[in-house]
């Protein structure tokens, strides 16, 4: 009896889940039908839309919004009509691979502008690479994401389909230590990093150019992202009698951790990446947060011609949140594919081809033009070719850009 | 310098609060038998609770000793009134089902809890500033004890006592040790068990949200999800100091707390160690303790053997 009544829930639930992928399946061939008139192509984007980082990723998803309502209104591609689709992947590896899954099944998709994390990217490449779908990282740094795990002894790009307009932690670490060692005259460093791949590889590519330089690393410290509690860390920090601390991570626990060190006595700067280069850094870490330090990728925004129409759009689509430190970046992710699109639908007569995907990741790869941040386009890895970063300083409650220019590696 | 007695303190402080809100998983478990994980999050929304009544009830600029009193009250407001609306709603239908359904449930009301902060509280989806006592550090000879730490300091001596009397004086308090011995016969002695479980819960939800406000003025910042991790270790502070027994919760919670101090500043210097030393492995070591603990004292360092009736 019992048995039987299992029997008739678990026919009852299958009966029940088959009747609603019915409806999902009709609901997209609805769609795919209405789009005779024109073509809808969509760009999907992925980023931790909530949660701690979500000041970040909304950034993304509003300046990806912004380059497609652009090109629609210029009408860029004729007979394309381009749409987003945003994804949140609370920056967890697990949420942005099952995202990626859900792109690659929806056939408008052509690319996506995403991850913010180089963790997430980790669990995403391979998912796009197999359905030859393009993918443009606006703030990836991981260098193995593009050249693969062993970059530093031989580089071998592991996945065709992905990109970044971001530069890499093999050439923001080395660029940070320079500025501290060479410029700040910082020379005794405690390194601290939350294990993460992207905080863990900035802090390896940060230390390596410091000894390198001369510099002593007096303490290193691995620190556990789930919890705000640093007062262990700080201490020893101060005890070690560091000038300087780098920070490989982000804000949420950068802020607290710079409150905290400076609440215990050490009053001494903390330098971190562009996951630190936020606004909610300087809100968490309050008052502490001054004469902290960060590098981010490329030239200030604000301050490069080409930004300028980017940033009065962008105030005037009035998004409710600040475009970020990834929002040019994004901008410039999502004109690439925009780009890649028309060559293609140029290339084939005004018309989608049916293996419009592949041709889209190999056109890609081809792009070059003037974005936000400068020239757009990718070298043999799928890297920018543009190697510009900044220092800034947080200076009056505000990141003010201390100094701006390209890595050079230290003979 | 010697960085012992720092991170002595430092281990104390944080240990105070895993005290406090071990104090609600032991006094519920003592009672009904019901690993409460919805706990850590009736300490967040204590802690959401007190900065409401800073940030919208109280005018701007309001000085913190004033303050700080009535966002007390607040968040105990909130908290009980959640951990007794939990008991009503979702525990008490449950209480003669078995031992796995107000279990599931508890773990369903955390995630409920922490969903609905994120989705309904103004600018909580991202973590919000909890304001602080203004005044520099003190230091006691080279040991240094923030601002927002003093709040710890005086109140979890204090809290624990009243806890103490409560339990021990008050007719209240032994109608508790009535209940937890063998409900049936207190109820037949004329002891109203329905109302010693909901005071039991309310006690819990006051000391966690008292915990919240002290996670708030120490840290600067909560945000929606800060009782996951905060509400685990404070059950294994229960688990280790004795589950059921309140002073155990506290001992359980400063041993705790200090275990993490010290792990995070030693292990690193014993050789070949130097891997497992950081804080990221404080948690590690945490664990390995209350293990040891386990092997050796099944019943937690301050608990007494009882006939399992779990």
């Amino acid at each position: 009896m019992r048995q039987r009544s299992l029997i008739a829930i678990t026919a009852a639930l299958a009966a029940g889940a088959l009747t609603l992928t019915a409806c999902g399946s009709r609901d997209s061939g609805d769609k795919g039908s209405d789009s005779g008139s024109g073509t809808t192509v969509t760009i999907g984007v992925d980023a931790p839309l909530t949660g701690d980082l979500s000041a970040l990723g909304l950034g993304i998803k509003n300046s990806v919004d912004l380059a497609v309502k652009q090109a629609n209104k210029k009408k860029y591609v004729s007979g394309v009509t381009f749409k987003i689709e945003a994804k949140d992947d609370q920056a967890q590896p697990s949420s942005g691979q099952a995202n990626a899954s859900a792109f690659v099944s929806d056939s408008s998709v052509y690319g996506v502008v995403g991850p913010l994390n180089s963790s997430v990217a980790q669990s995403m490449q391979k998912v796009f690479d197999d359905a030859k779908l393009v993918e443009v990282s606006p703030a990836n740094t991981n260098p193995a994401l593009t050249q693969g795990d062993n970059w530093q002894t031989s580089k071998s790009r592991p996945y065709k389909s992905y990109f970044r307009t971001a530069t890499t932690d093999a050439i923001q670490g080395p660029y940070a230590a320079q500025y501290v060692y060479n410029t700040a005259k910082l020379t005794k460093a405690f390194i601290i990093d939350d294990k993460k791949t992207y905080g863990a590889g900035l802090a390896a590519t940060f230390t390596g150019e410091f000894k390198k330089l001369g510099g002593k690393v007096v303490g290193t410290e691995h620190i556990n992202p789930d919890s705000k509690d640093y007062s262990a860390v700080v201490t020893k920090v101060k005890n070690s009698g560091a000038t300087v601390v780098y920070y490989g991570g982000e804000y949420p626990q950068a802020g607290p951790l710079s409150k905290q060190l400076k609440a215990a006595g050490a009053k001494i700067p903390l330098v971190g990446g562009d996951g630190i280069y936020a606004d909610d850094y300087i809100k968490l870490a309050g008052t502490a947060a001054a004469g902290d330090m960060a590098t981010s990728v490329g030239a200030p925004v604000e301050t490069l011609a080409s930004a300028k129409e980017f940033v009065d759009n962008y105030k005037a689509g009035g998004y409710s949140e600040a475009y970020g430190a990834y929002g040019g970046y994004s901008y410039d992710s999502a004109w690439a594919i925009i780009e890649a699109v028309k060559k293609v639908v140029d290339d084939n007569g005004g018309k989608l081809p049916s293996d419009a995907r592949a041709k889209i990741t190999a056109a890609v790869q081809n792009v070059s033009f003037d974005g936000v941040t400068g020239k757009v386009s990718f070298d043999e890895y799928g890297d920018a070719t543009n190697k510009q970063l900044t220092v800034y300083k947080v200076d009056g409650g505000a990141w003010k850009a201390a100094t701006s220019g390209t890595y050079t590696p230290s003979s | 310098m010697n960085e012992l007695p720092q991170q002595l303190v430092n281990g104390l402080l944080l240990g105070s609060m895993y005290g406090l809100v071990a104090i609600g998983y032991t006094m519920v478990y003592g009672i009904v038998q019901l690993i409460n994980f919805a706990h850590g999050e009736i300490f967040m929304t204590g802690a959401f609770g007190a900065l409401t009544v800073y940030a919208y009830v109280l005018p701007g600029g309001t000085s913190m000793w004033i303050a700080l009193p009535l966002m007390l009250v607040g968040a105990i407001i909130v908290a009980v009134l959640v951990a007794v609306g939990a008991e009503r709603f979702a525990y008490r239908p449950l209480r003669t089902a078995p031992r796995l359904a107000p279990l599931i449930t508890a773990i369903g009301l955390s995630l409920a809890l922490q969903q609905a902060v994120w989705a309904w509280y103004p600018e909580a989806k991202s973590a919000r500033t909890f304001p602080t006592i203004p005044g520099g550090p003190f230091n006691i000879g080279n040991v240094t004890i923030q601002t927002g730490d003093i709040f710890l300091v005086v109140v979890a001596p204090l809290s624990m006592a009243f806890l103490a009397y409560f339990v021990m004086r008050t007719r209240t308090g032994r109608g508790m040790q009535a209940t937890a011995q063998d409900p049936d016969t207190a109820k037949l002695m004329g002891v109203n068990t329905d109302r010693i479980i909901v005071i039991a819960f309310a006690l819990g939800a006051a000391f966690a949200a008292i915990g919240g406000v002290a996670y708030g003025l120490k840290y600067g910042q909560i945000d929606f999800k800060m009782g996951f991790l905060l509400g685990l270790k404070a059950f294994t502070a229960a688990v280790l100091g004795g589950i059921g027994n309140i002073y155990g919760a506290m001992l359980g919670g400063l041993v705790l707390g200090v275990a993490e101090a010290l792990s995070t500043a030693y292990i690193s210097d014993i050789p070949g160690m130097d891997k497992f030393g950081s804080q990221s492995w404080a948690d590690v070591w945490a664990f390995v303790l209350l293990i040891l603990v386990l092997l050796f004292r099944p019943q937690g360092l301050l608990g007494e053997r009882v006939a399992d009736r779990a």
